[in-house]
C-alpha cells in the first residue's frame, strides 16, 4: 500500500517545516494565550463587577464570540484590523497589517471569550468567605483579588487553561485559510509543490498528535498533583 | 486542485487601498454572480447546507459516540483501552487536518477502484465534511457519555444487576436514562460547536454558510456587510438551538432529580 510513497520528502522538507512553520504556530500559540488569559480576565471581571454596563457589554461580547465559527472571525478581523488600525493612528489610509499580526489579534480576541468564562467559573469556585476575610481585614477590593482571589483562582484553574491552550495549538492550523505558512500551511504547500498530498498531510497528522497528546498527558499528571495539594 | 483557502488576494487590496468603506446593505437584495439568486439567497442556501451538514454529523457524532462513550465504561479491559485510544486519536489532530486526511488522503490509501468512486462521487464534500465532523464529535460526545454514566452513584449499576437484569438491561432502563438527562447542557453546547465547526468544510469546498459570505464578499467587494449577514444568521441559529433545548431540558426533568451533579460544560 505504502510502496510507491516518497517518504524521503519529509525529510527534505523539515527544516521548511519546522522552523518556518512550526515557529509561527508554536509562537502564535504562546503570545495568543497569554494575551488571551490577561484580556479574558479583564472581561471576568467586568462580567463580576456587579456594575451593569461593563457585565453586559463584556457578557455579550463572550455570547459574540463564541456563537461564531473561528473562521468566521479570521476573516472579520483579516478585514476590520486595517480599519481599526487606521481609525487609532488616524491615519488617512486603512493599515497594512501583515499576516501574523492579524492573526495573533484575531487569535486573542477570541480566545479571550473562551478564557473569560474559565476564568470567571475558576474566581466563583473561590469560596465567599474568602472575599468577605479580606474585607473584614481591611484590604480594599483590587488587594483582595490580587493577593487573594485571584493567587487561588488560576491555581484552581491551571489545568483548564492548559486544556484550552492545546485546543488553541490545534485551532492555529486553521490560519491555512488565510494562506499563511503555519506549520499545516508548510506542510500543504510543500504537498502541493512536489503532489505529496499523502506524505505531507499524514505527517502533519501525526506531528499534530504526538504534541496535543504528550501535552495533555502532563496536563493530567499536574491535574493530579495540585489536586493531592488540595 | 480544490483547495479553497488558496485564492488570491486581489480582493484584500482593492478594499485596503479605498480611503474609506463604502457601506451598501441594499447589496443583499442584488443579483449574485450566478444569474439567478440574490446575494441574501445565497447566504440562505449556505445555512441550508450549513444545517444539513451539521445535522446529518451530528447524528453520526450521537450514535458512535454512545457507543464509544458506554464501552469506556463497561468491565472489559480491552475494550476500554480501544476505546480510549478512538477518542485520544480523534482529540489530539486539528479537525481541519482530519478534514484534509478524510478529502485527500483516504482516496489514495484504499484500493484504485474505491478511490476513483470516492473522488468522482457527486457531493464528495458535503459528504466528506459530514463524515469527518460526524467522527471528530462522536470522540467528544463519548467523553461526555462516559462522564454522565459516571456521575450516577455506583450503587445504581449495582441494584439493577441485583434486581436480575442483564448488563445491557441495566444500561438500557436504569444507567442511560439518567447519564443522557445530566448530559443534555454539555450536548447542547456540542451541537452548537457541530455547527459551528461545519465552517472548516469550506477549505475543502463546500459552500456552507461562511463560504457563501466569503464568496459574496469576493463577488460583490462588501466585505462587512457580508459577514455581518452570516454573523447575524450564525446567532441566530445559536438562539434558536440554545432557546429549544431550555425547553426539552424543562420537559424530561425528572421530579426530584434537579440538582443532580451536572457536570461542567466546557468549551
Amino acid at each position: 500500500m505504502f510502496s510507491n510513497f516518497d517518504w524521503d520528502v519529509i525529510i527534505r522538507s523539515l527544516p521548511y517545516l519546522f522552523f518556518d512553520g512550526m515557529r509561527f504556530t508554536c509562537t502564535l500559540t504562546v503570545l495568543a494565550t497569554t494575551g488571551g488569559i490577561v484580556l479574558g480576565t479583564f472581561l471576568a471581571l467586568m462580567r463580576l463587577s456587579g456594575i451593569a454596563p461593563l457585565s453586559i457589554l463584556a457578557g455579550s461580547y463572550v455570547d459574540l464570540m463564541r456563537s461564531m465559527p473561528l473562521v468566521l472571525v479570521i476573516f472579520w478581523f483579516y478585514f476590520l484590523v486595517p480599519y481599526i488600525g487606521q481609525w487609532m493612528t488616524d491615519a488617512s489610509q486603512p493599515i497594512r497589517v501583515g499576516p501574523f499580526w492579524s492573526s495573533l489579534i484575531t487569535f486573542m480576541m477570541f480566545e479571550a471569550a473562551y478564557f473569560c468564562e474559565i476564568v470567571r467559573a475558576g474566581i466563583q469556585s473561590i469560596p465567599r468567605g474568602q472575599s468577605n476575610a479580606a474585607m473584614a481585614l481591611g484590604l480594599t477590593r483590587a488587594q483582595s483579588l490580587g493577593y487573594i482571589i485571584l493567587p487561588q483562582a488560576f491555581r484552581n484553574m491551571i489545568p483548564v487553561l492548559l486544556t484550552q491552550t492545546i485546543i488553541l495549538f490545534q485551532d492555529t492550523s486553521l490560519v491555512y485559510v488565510l494562506s499563511i505558512t503555519d506549520f499545516l500551511g508548510a506542510a500543504s504547500k510543500v504537498a502541493q509543490r512536489d503532489g505529496r498530498l499523502v506524505e505531507m498531510y499524514l505527517f502533519a497528522a501525526a506531528v499534530y498528535f504526538v504534541i496535543s497528546f504528550s501535552a495533555s498527558q502532563l496536563v493530567r499528571m499536574l491535574q493530579q498533583r495540585l489536586a493531592v495539594v488540595r | 486542485m480544490p483547495v479553497g483557502g488558496l485564492r488570491s488576494f486581489t480582493a484584500v487590496s482593492a478594499t485596503a487601498d479605498n480611503m474609506n468603506y463604502h457601506w451598501n446593505w441594499s447589496i443583499f437584495f442584488e443579483l449574485s454572480p450566478d444569474g439567478v439568486h440574490t446575494y441574501l439567497q445565497t447566504l440562505f442556501i449556505g445555512t441550508w447546507w450549513t444545517l444539513a451538514t451539521a445535522l446529518s454529523a451530528w447524528v453520526i457524532a450521537l450514535v458512535l459516540g454512545s457507543l464509544v462513550g458506554v464501552i469506556r465504561t463497561l468491565p472489559h479491559a480491552g475494550l476500554v483501552r480501544l476505546s480510549n485510544a478512538y477518542v485520544e486519536l480523534f482529540r489530539n489532530i486539528p479537525l481541519l487536518v482530519q478534514m484534509f486526511l478524510w478529502y485527500f488522503v483516504l482516496p489514495e490509501l484504499v484500493p484504485k477502484p474505491i478511490g476513483m468512486w470516492l473522488k468522482q462521487m457527486p457531493a464528495a464534500s458535503f459528504f466528506t465534511a459530514m463524515v469527518c465532523l460526524g467522527l471528530y464529535t462522536s470522540a467528544r460526545v463519548a467523553e461526555q457519555v462516559k462522564a454522565g454514566i459516571q456521575s450516577l452513584p455506583s450503587g445504581q449499576r449495582m441494584a439493577g444487576l441485583a434486581v436480575g437484569l442483564t448488563l445491557p438491561q441495566t444500561y438500557r432502563y436504569v444507567l442511560l436514562p439518567m447519564a443522557y438527562r445530566i448530559i443534555l447542557p454539555p450536548l447542547t453546547s456540542e451541537f452548537l460547536n457541530i455547527i459551528k465547526n461545519s465552517a472548516v468544510g469550506l477549505t475543502i469546498g463546500l459552500v456552507e454558510l461562511t463560504a457563501a459570505a466569503r464568496s459574496m464578499q469576493e463577488f460583490s467587494f462588501q466585505v462587512f456587510e457580508a459577514f455581518t449577514g452570516a454573523m447575524v444568521i450564525y446567532i441566530a441559529i445559536n438562539v434558536v438551538i440554545v432557546g429549544s433545548m431550555r425547553y426539552l431540558e424543562r420537559w424530561l426533568a425528572v421530579p426530584g432529580y434537579v440538582g443532580l451533579g451536572q457536570p461542567a460544560a466546557m468549551h
